[in-house]
């Protein structure tokens, strides 16, 4: 049984077909990514799945049918998108952004409180930044803001858009590695990535996304092997 | 079955983002921290000179000058009132509703209305007014919310133009159901306090004045309250700053934008019945000039920002006082108190050329 199906998703902007019939699917617990170079339709497929954009298709997520659910109803059914380019309200504090990750919650103080001490346990960096406006955090910080804030609604499968996107390695490090101790807490993962490597090295699957149709999709030791992807997708990070 | 163009894997660069990303992206905003402090102490050394010189200038009594004061405070705390709904609103939406004055006006006449009611069946005044003021608000956010349900929701993605004309029409169909219901002639709004004004330092001020201040003070407060403190108010800012984002919270966007324009208009009947037991008259077009001051304090203000919605406001109050007590001192009597009006336009033209973005705005508008 799949926490996540897609059957036939197509999503157009306009006359731009965007992604045009792609299927996936995600156990629960797995650790899954999607790679594709720039503008192949990953967030669009993202997005798709978050409900912030029309789409055709079934979209079957832990036993919704999501086509029916309003993009409002999916933070409390534990389906967490962390967006392309953080999405952080720059003009909330840390801690309130943190808190409008509870949000769909509506738990107690003590819960919220509770919520917010576990993420930072998990992300120090962002304790001793709570009450800075999320505006002024680095690029890096904002990022461990987005996934922290998508933690602490409890999620089932979180969805990351691109969370290497623009930071130094070392960072890269540090925010996979959090990604990582996530998910051996259970939390299932769709990982968009143009960093093939880093995304491959982390997941155990792969889905590769070109020109909005799925080309290949195998276990992640395959498509590290696979001399296409390694030309296409791996060769691309030399340069 | 997906159906990849000729080439299956085509190279990665030939694929560019349009320059405008729209909906696509989700952008990261540095917004330019507003130093409080620092916006204010110029404002406030400003407002000593006027006040110091002022009174000199004219050679005028201090007394004239402190009932300037006190009256520009009392339609200052209206104004801010006012002022808000329209700030919230273009927080919210960046659609300034033209239509908030006539609320205001509808919010006055249910006031009248259930007044009169009142004490044609003997009830007492104080209940009268309480009972009045509530059903005002009541009646008024169930206006608030229509509106925005049927006169700009379904334009959300217009272009600009379209919900400027619908709250014009919205304004103009008020306005014409207010005169069918209530009629044409100015109404008499009956006197809530009967005592007589107190005297300090030559100035008077009437219990109702102290109370329309106090009360405006004390609602102001709660609204900064609940915007910066509760969960509601977290969801408010997070809508304003990226709907998308907070809709991936679990907000639902389309409730806080109606809840808003209801806030707005609860605050908006509020002012309107503070406006009409002020000057004891309610008329089914005194919302109009009433909503264009207030929008110049929001503006002033900084659109968009609260704490300048509360500042703009009682800065034009407190101009409009002033400015229509010694006109006729300054222009050796050429020009007398009928041009109150003025100045209030005057503001709101110098600000528009010298600072768009209003005292406490931020500089660049980040939501056209
Ligand atoms: N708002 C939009 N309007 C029109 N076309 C868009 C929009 N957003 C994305 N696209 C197009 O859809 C395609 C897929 O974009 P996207 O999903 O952002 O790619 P990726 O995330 O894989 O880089 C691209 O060709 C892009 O130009
Ligand atoms: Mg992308």
């Amino acid at each position: 049984m799949s926490l996540l199906s897609v059957r036939n998703l197509h999503v157009a902007y306009g006359a731009i077909q965007a992604v045009r019939g792609i299927n996936l699917d995600i156990a629960a617990g797995e650790r899954v990514c999607l790679i594709g170079s720039n503008g192949a339709g990953k967030t669009t497929t993202l997005k798709a799945l978050a409900r912030l954009l029309p789409a055709q298709g079934e979209l079957h997520y832990d036993g919704h049918d999501l086509q029916r659910l309003p993009a409002h109803g999916l933070a409390k059914r534990g389906l967490a998108l962390v967006p392309e380019g953080r999405g952080v309200f720059a003009r909330l504090t840390v801690l309130e952004n943190l808190l409008m990750g509870t949000y769909s919650r509506n738990s107690s103080k003590g819960e919220q409180e509770a919520d917010v001490q576990r993420v930072f346990g998990l992300l120090p960096r962002l304790a001793e930044r709570a009450q800075q406006l999320a505006g002024t955090l680095s690029g890096g910080e904002q990022q461990m803001l987005a996934i922290g804030r998508a933690l602490m609604s409890h999620p089932k499968l979180l969805l990351l858009d691109e969370p290497s996107m623009g930071l130094a390695p070392i960072m890269v490090q540090k925010i996979f590695d959090v990604i990582r101790s996530v998910t051996e807490q259970g939390v299932t993962l769709l990982l968009v990535e143009q960093n093939a490597h880093l995304a491959l090295s982390l997941c155990s699957r792969g889905y590769v996304l070109s020109n909005g149709c799925i080309t290949m999709q195998d276990d992640s030791k395959a498509l590290l092997a696979n001399p296409q992807v390694q030309a296409t997708y791996l060769g691309m990070h030399m340069a | 079955m997906c159906r990849p163009y000729a080439t299956p894997l085509h190279p990665p660069l030939l694929y560019q983002k349009p320059d405008k990303p729209g909906i696509n992206a989700l952008p990261v905003k540095r917004p330019n921290v507003v130093k409080l402090r620092e916006q204010l102490i110029p404002l406030i050394i400003d407002l000593a000179v006027v006040l110091v010189f002022l009174p000199n200038a004219t050679n005028s009594r201090m007394d004239i000058f402190l009932q300037q004061i006190v009256n520009g405070l009392v339609l200052g705390s209206i104004y801010a009132l006012v002022a808000l709904g329209y700030t919230m609103v273009y927080g919210l939406l960046g659609l300034i509703n033209f239509a908030h004055g006539e609320v205001v006006m509808v919010g006055a006449m249910v006031a009248l209305s259930v007044i009169n009611f009142g004490l044609a069946n003997g009830w007492p005044l104080p209940l009268a007014v309480l009972l009045a003021t509530a059903s005002a608000m009541l009646c008024c956010m169930a206006l608030g919310w229509l509106i925005e349900r049927v006169g700009y929701r379904p334009l959300r993605h217009a272009p600009r133009l379209a919900p400027l004309i619908s709250a014009i029409g919205i304004s103009i169909i008020l306005q014409q159901l207010m005169m069918l219901i209530w009629g044409s002639t100015y109404r008499p709004f009956p006197a809530l306090f009967n005592s007589e004004p107190h005297v300090v330092l030559g100035a008077s001020i009437t219990d109702l004045q102290i109370l329309i201040i106090v009360l405006a003070a004390a609602t102001m407060g709660g609204l900064m309250l609940l915007v910066q403190r509760t969960r509601f108010g977290r969801a408010m800012r997070a809508t304003a700053e990226n709907p998308a984002i907070a809709t991936l919270m679990g907000v639902n966007t389309n409730r806080v934008i109606a809840l808003t324009f209801m806030l707005g208009s609860a605050l908006g009947a509020l002012a309107g019945v503070m406006v009409s037991a002020n000057y004891a008259i309610a008329h089914f077009s005194m919302g109009f000039m009433l909503g264009l001051k207030a929008f110049t304090a929001a503006v002033l203000g900084g659109i968009g920002n609260l704490a300048g919605a509360v500042v703009g406001g009682l800065l034009l109050g407190l101009i409009e006082a002033l400015c229509s007590g010694y006109i006729s001192d300054l222009t050796g009597g050429m020009f007398g108190s009928n041009y109150r009006d003025v100045f209030a336009f005057l503001v709101l033209i110098l600000v528009l050329i010298f600072r768009p973005s209003g005292l406490m705005g931020e500089k660049v508008a980040e939501r056209a």
